[in-house]
C-alpha cells in the first residue's frame, strides 16, 4: 500500500467512523438516561434515508435536509412516547423487548410502504463533487463528514457540560427520583435526549447515504448494530467513548476492507466487541457500575 | 401552613399509611419519629407526590396540593431533602446547588442564596469545584441540605439527616437545622435520633405502622414514659 492510498483509506475510515460516532451517541445518550439499549435507533436511521428520498422528490436538497431532520426527530419522539414511556416503571427487560419490537415494526412497516426492493438514494451534486489534496482525491461529503461530526460533538458537549438542560440531563441520568424533587420534568429531559439522538441520526443518515446508491428496509440494522458496538466499546453512557468507538470501528473496518478481506470486516467488528467485553466490561471510558442504594 | 388529613398510601400491595392527620404550624420545627417501616418516609413522599395517594387531602397555605405533580409541589415551596443524601455524584458541589434552584428564575436571589448556603456550610465553598461523589458522608449531607435550601423552601422536609454520621457532625447538623428555622423556614423532620430531634422540635408526632399514635410538644414527648422506653432507649 503506497502512502497516497494509505491517506485516502484513512480519510475514508475517519469519515465512516464519524458517521458511526454520530449514531453511537444516540445509543449512548438514551442508555445514559433510561438504561435502555434502543434497538430501534438503526431503523430510525433507515427511515431517515427514506424521508430524504421523498423530500428530494419535491424540494431542493437544502430544504430536504431540514425537513428530514425534523421528520426524524418527530419519529424518534413518537417512538419514545408510544413504546417506552408507558413502560417507565416496568422492569428494564420489558422496555428492551419493546425496543426490539419497534425495530422489527419499522423494518416491516418500511417494507410494507416502500417494498423490499432497493430504492435509489438521491444524489446531492454539491456533496458528491470530487476534491483533491495533492495526490489524494475524495468526494466532498467524505471530507466534510468528520468536520461536521466534530462540530456536532463539541456543541453537544457544551450543552451537556454548561447549560441548565445539560445539567438536568446529567442529574436525571443518575437519579430519577431526586431529579424530580428538584422540579425537573423527567419526561421532558427524556424527550430532549431523543431529539438530540435523532438529530444526530438524521445527520448521520444524510452523510452515510449520500455517497451510496440505494436504500432498503433492512439497511439500518447492520450499521445500527455496529454503532451499538462502538458505544459499548467506548463505554456505554459516555459520549466521548461513543465518538472514539465510532472512529476506531470505522478505521479498522476500512483497513480490513483495504487489505482485501471485505467479507471479514463485520466479523472483525464483532470480535472487537467480544474482546472488549472480556477484558473491560465497562468499555474504554465506561463508568464503574455502582449499585443504587 | 401544612395540613394533612386522613392520608392513605398503598405501596407495593402494602397499606403503608392508614389515615395520617398532621399539621405544621408557621415558624416551627415539627418532627416525626418512629421505628423503621412505620411510614415516615412514605408520608413525606406522599406530600411530594412521589408516591400515589389513595385517599386523603394535603393542604398547603390554603391550597389543596393533593393531586399536584412533584414539580408543582416544589413550586408551592415544599422541598424534600431525601433520605441517604442523594446528591448527584457526577455534578460538582456548585452544580448540585444550582440544581436545587432549578425552578427559580431570579438570578440575583439565587446568587444571594448560594452565598447564604456557603456561609452556613463553609466546607462547601472550599469544595465548590469538587464532584459531589468524592465528598465524605457528612459533607454530602450538608450539600443535600444546602441544595434543598437553594429551592427557597417555605417548608423544608428533612428525611433522616443524621443517618450514618459521626456524633460531632450530627451536632452540627442539628444546630444548622435550628438556624435554618430561625431564618424563617419551617422544618418537618424525620429522625431515628429521637432525642436530638425532640429537643429542637416545637411539636412532634410519633408514628407506628402507618398511623400516628401520639403527638405533643417536643418536651412533652421527651418526658413521656412510653416514648422514653420505645424510642429513647431508657
Amino acid at each position: 500500500m503506497d502512502f497516497t492510498s494509505f491517506l485516502s483509506y484513512c480519510l475514508a475510515g475517519i469519515s465512516v467512523g464519524s458517521i458511526y460516532a454520530l449514531i453511537a451517541i444516540g445509543y449512548t445518550m438514551v442508555y445514559g438516561i433510561l438504561r435502555l439499549i434502543n434497538f430501534a435507533h438503526g431503523d430510525v436511521f433507515m427511515m431517515s434515508a427514506y424521508f430524504m428520498i421523498f423530500a428530494m422528490g419535491v424540494m431542493p436538497w437544502y430544504l430536504s435536509m431540514i425537513v428530514v431532520i425534523i421528520a426524524t426527530i418527530v419519529l424518534g419522539v413518537l417512538i419514545e412516547k408510544a413504546a417506552y414511556k408507558p413502560l417507565r416503571t416496568a422492569p428494564r427487560m420489558s422496555i428492551m423487548i419493546s425496543a426490539i419490537g419497534v425495530s422489527y415494526f419499522l423494518q416491516n412497516f418500511a417494507t410494507y410502504l416502500f417494498s423490499a426492493l432497493p430504492k435509489a438514494y438521491p444524489s446531492i451534486p454539491v456533496l458528491n463533487k470530487t476534491i483533491k489534496f495533492g495526490e489524494v482525491s475524495t468526494s466532498l461529503v467524505t471530507f466534510i463528514t468528520p468536520i461536521l461530526t466534530i462540530i456536532a460533538v463539541f456543541i453537544l458537549m457544551f450543552i451537556i457540560k454548561k447549560t441548565k438542560v445539560g445539567m438536568a440531563m446529567r442529574a436525571v441520568s443518575k437519579d430519577f427520583e431526586t431529579a424530580q424533587l428538584m422540579g425537573i420534568k423527567i419526561n421532558d429531559v427524556i424527550s430532549i435526549t431523543f431529539v438530540i439522538g435523532c438529530f444526530l441520526a438524521a445527520l448521520g443518515s444524510i452523510l452515510y447515504f449520500t455517497p451510496r446508491p440505494s436504500v432498503y428496509p433492512l439497511v439500518g440494522s447492520l450499521p445500527g448494530l455496529k454503532c451499538f458496538i462502538a458505544a459499548v466499546f467506548g463505554g456505554i453512557g459516555s459520549i466521548p467513548g461513543a465518538v472514539v468507538g465510532g472512529f476506531l470501528i470505522g478505521l479498522s473496518e476500512t483497513f480490513i476492507k483495504a487489505a482485501g478481506y471485505s467479507e471479514f470486516s463485520d466479523v472483525f467488528t464483532f470480535i472487537i466487541l467480544v474482546i472488549v467485553l472480556m477484558f473491560r466490561p465497562t468499555g474504554l471510558f465506561g463508568e464503574k457500575m455502582s449499585e443504587k442504594v | 401552613m401544612l395540613k394533612i388529613e386522613n392520608l392513605h398510601v398503598h405501596y407495593g400491595g402494602i397499606h403503608a399509611l392508614r389515615g395520617i392527620n398532621m399539621e405544621v404550624a408557621d415558624g416551627q420545627i415539627i418532627s416525626l419519629i418512629g421505628a423503621n417501616g412505620a411510614g415516615k418516609s412514605t408520608t413525606l413522599k406522599g406530600i411530594m407526590s412521589l408516591v400515589h395517594k389513595t385517599d386523603g387531602h394535603v393542604e398547603f397555605n390554603g391550597t389543596d396540593i393533593t393531586k399536584f405533580q412533584t414539580r408543582d409541589v416544589v413550586k408551592q415551596g415544599i422541598v424534600l431533602c431525601p433520605e441517604g443524601r442523594r446528591v448527584f455524584p457526577d455534578l460538582t458541589v456548585e452544580e448540585n446547588l444550582k440544581m436545587g434552584a432549578y425552578l427559580r428564575k431570579d438570578k440575583d436571589g439565587i446568587a444571594k442564596d448560594m452565598k447564604w448556603v456557603y456561609e452556613l456550610f463553609p466546607r462547601m465553598k472550599e469544595r465548590e469545584w469538587q464532584l459531589a461523589g468524592t465528598l465524605s458522608g457528612g459533607e454530602q449531607q450538608m450539600l443535600a441540605v444546602g441544595r434543598a435550601l437553594m429551592a427557597k423552601p417555605e417548608l423544608l422536609m428533612l428525611d433522616e439527616p443524621s443517618l450514618g454520621l459521626a456524633p460531632l457532625i450530627i451536632k452540627d447538623i442539628f444546630a444548622i437545622i435550628k438556624e435554618i428555622n430561625n431564618s424563617g423556614v419551617n422544618v418537618l423532620l424525620i429522625e431515628q435520633n429521637a432525642k436530638a430531634a425532640l429537643e429542637i422540635s416545637h411539636f412532634a408526632y410519633v408514628m407506628e405502622t402507618g398511623v400516628i399514635t401520639m403527638s405533643g410538644t417536643g418536651q412533652e414527648l421527651l418526658n413521656d414514659d412510653r416514648v422514653r422506653s420505645a424510642y429513647l432507649g431508657e
